[in-house]
């Protein structure tokens, strides 16, 4: 604690600390106030003179009926839904064994194959999009949830391995060499004696990598181009724009609810997400 | 004693094991078992695509078109392009002074953060937010926040007296470059304090208090004390937060779209406006790979500097 008198206190503590959460958090009260606000008042000049710009007195949940009934949000949600659940479901399966491999066996090559996931750890998406579209259209994936449900473990698994890598390392070997002195198959130990000991972590890389997905925007945006078939980041940033107009209320409003899901899991599990987010940056 | 040896099995409650157990129980074909999945994926969409971007860059490629070999023209081409050489500027400047500025205000609030205070647990869970939430959504509503008529920004500017007529943030070239800085960082912070925070935590209180017993002022201890310490955490963080910075898209696309005259282009824009905007996938995949390299030393420079700190 800031040591001193009071007025040391406020100065270098609660008042420093207020304004970062009131600068980190404004944009999402912004949102928020924007999806209830009706449009009469949303565009009014900032130096009108009755420009109310942090209330509204009269609440309204206009853009957010027009968002559900005359777009096709709902399928956004369902499609992100599903690739998300999907891709984290392959990332957490494929890490899960290749970090149990890397961190508990001797085989030649494991260092080198460990830096070389590490590397692909590093490679942004930005780096691979265009080629990797040629490859998607080759394969006839195009416009399908599929691209996406196969290209976006490329940069889960690395994550999830990498993890998964950091837990096992922390799991005492003695645990499964007693299972193996009383019988167990290397197979049997690993998936009886050892992974149900590593929930914890696979919980962590899961809901990091639901999140990542989630979030997730230029393969969704170069991928897919059918409107039914977006994701709800290229969705609300698309279609919600007709022509060079910008409808706030509704694209507030999905911004708002597309971010619903996410926010969901995280307040569940704001331990594990911390975990696994600094774990990702431990060498 | 009666007792037949042959009898007994190995272990006892040991089932039989098949051929596929027995191949399992050797340590490399188990290995080659757990990592194949990972190996066909990575390979796949990683490798693959990496050698095919090589491929397509000295070729002429358009969308449909497959192309006819063209040696290093297009490397030619980027290196004149003006545009180009814009961007590459764009994401050094960018990814510079995001970082600095994110590290500078994530220390702080990671520091403020490490205070005992009431509700610390639901500050820390409602700091990391901006991280969360995605990021394309974030930014709507920032741009929304810079629209030119009804910006809030100006309203509050305006009503402290910081400013008499209206700053159009998206429009004006200078201005464009600043705002996306802007949010960056809003959107960085939360990431760098939690990181930093968790590594302030593992820095024992003892350490801090023996400096004060001998005399350390506040900001001594953590120049001396905290500082060498947070170090190699540190470094790591930035690694990961340069990569990530430098190849920017989101954030820039739906802020901008790299306008106003390429005053915002990032590389990745530029790709992407040339790639797919335009259809030249060659061109485009050059653009790619020609930033590679700098991406590259950039990482080499980072893990090299991690390297020594963390040997010392």
């Amino acid at each position: 604690m800031i040591e001193g008198a009071i007025w040391r206190r406020w100065v270098f503590f609660y008042f420093p600390l207020t304004a970062f959460i009131v600068a980190l958090l404004f944009p999402f009260y912004w949102m928020l106030v924007t999806t209830v606000r009706p449009d009469s008042e949303l565009y009014r000049p900032w130096n009108a003179p009755n420009y109310t710009p942090f209330w509204t007195l009269h609440p309204t949940l206009e853009h957010v009926r027009d968002l559900l009934t005359e777009t096709l949000f709902g399928t956004w949600m369902l499609n992100t839904m599903i690739i998300s659940l999907a891709a984290t479901a392959i990332s957490l399966f494929c890490g899960l064994l290749a970090g149990y491999a890397l961190s508990r066996l001797k085989f030649p090559f494991a260092g080198s194959l460990g830096t070389m996931i590490f590397i692909t750890y590093l490679v942004p998406q930005t780096l691979l999009f265009i080629p990797l579209a040629d490859i998607i259209r080759n394969f006839r994936l195009g416009d399908s949830p599929w691209a996406l449900i196969l290209t976006y473990p490329t940069f889960l698994i690395p994550f999830c391995t990498w993890l998964m890598m950091g837990y096992f390392k922390s799991i005492p070997k003695e645990l499964e060499e007693c299972a193996r002195i009383d019988g167990a198959t290397r197979w049997r130990a690993m998936v009886y004696i050892i992974f149900p000991i590593a929930v914890p972590g696979i919980l962590s890389a899961g809901i990091f990598a639901f999140t990542l997905s989630w979030n997730e925007f230029i393969y969704a945006l170069v991928f897919l181009s059918s409107p039914d078939e977006k994701t709800v980041p290229v969705g609300v940033t698309s279609e919600l724009v007709r022509g060079d107009v910008f409808y706030w209320g509704e694209l507030m409003a999905g911004a708002l609810l597309g971010s619903i899901p996410v926010a969901f899991v995280y307040s569940f599990f704001v331990e594990h997400y911390v975990a696994s987010l600094t774990g990702s940056v431990k060498g | 004693m009666t007792f037949t040896y042959a009898a007994v099995r190995p272990y006892a409650g040991t089932p039989r094991r098949g051929p596929l157990t027995r191949l399992l129980e050797d340590e490399r074909w188990l290995a080659a078992t757990l990592l194949l999945p990972t190996v066909v994926l990575l390979g796949l969409f990683i490798a693959y695509p990496f050698v095919k971007g090589v491929e397509l860059s000295v070729t002429d490629a358009k969308v449909g078109v497959p192309g006819h070999f063209v040696g290093l023209q297009n490397f030619a081409d980027v290196w004149n392009d003006g545009i180009f050489r814009v961007a590459v500027w764009n994401t050094c400047l960018y990814t510079v002074v995001t970082t600095i500025f994110k590290l500078a205000l994530g220390l702080w609030l990671a520091l403020l953060l490490n205070n005992n205070f009431k509700g610390k647990a639901f500050t820390r869970a409602f700091i990391l937010l901006p991280f969360i939430i995605p990021t394309v959504l974030s930014t709507l509503a920032w741009k929304w926040m810079f629209d030119p008529t009804f910006s809030v920004i100006n309203y509050l500017l305006f009503q402290l007296g910081i400013i008499h007529s209206r700053i159009n943030w998206l429009g004006d070239p200078h201005l464009a470059l600043i705002s996306v800085i802007i949010v960056n960082v809003w959107r960085g912070v939360p990431f760098y304090a939690i990181s930093l925070l968790a590594g302030l935590q593992t820095i024992s209180p003892e350490l801090h208090e023996a400096a004060a017993i001998d005399g350390a002022r506040a900001w001594q201890r953590f120049r001396h004390v905290t500082w060498p310490l947070l170090l190699p955490v540190t470094l790591v963080i930035v690694l990961f937060s340069v990569i990530q910075t430098f190849a920017d898209f989101q954030l820039v696309y739906v802020l901008t779209g790299g306008g106003p005259a390429n005053a915002t282009q990032l590389f990745a824009t530029y790709a992407y406006q040339i790639g797919i905007g335009t259809g030249l996938l060659s061109q485009g995949a050059t653009i790619s790979l020609a930033v590679f390299p700098v991406l590259l030393l950039v990482v080499i420079v980072q893990l090299l500097y991690i390297r020594r700190v963390e040997t010392h």
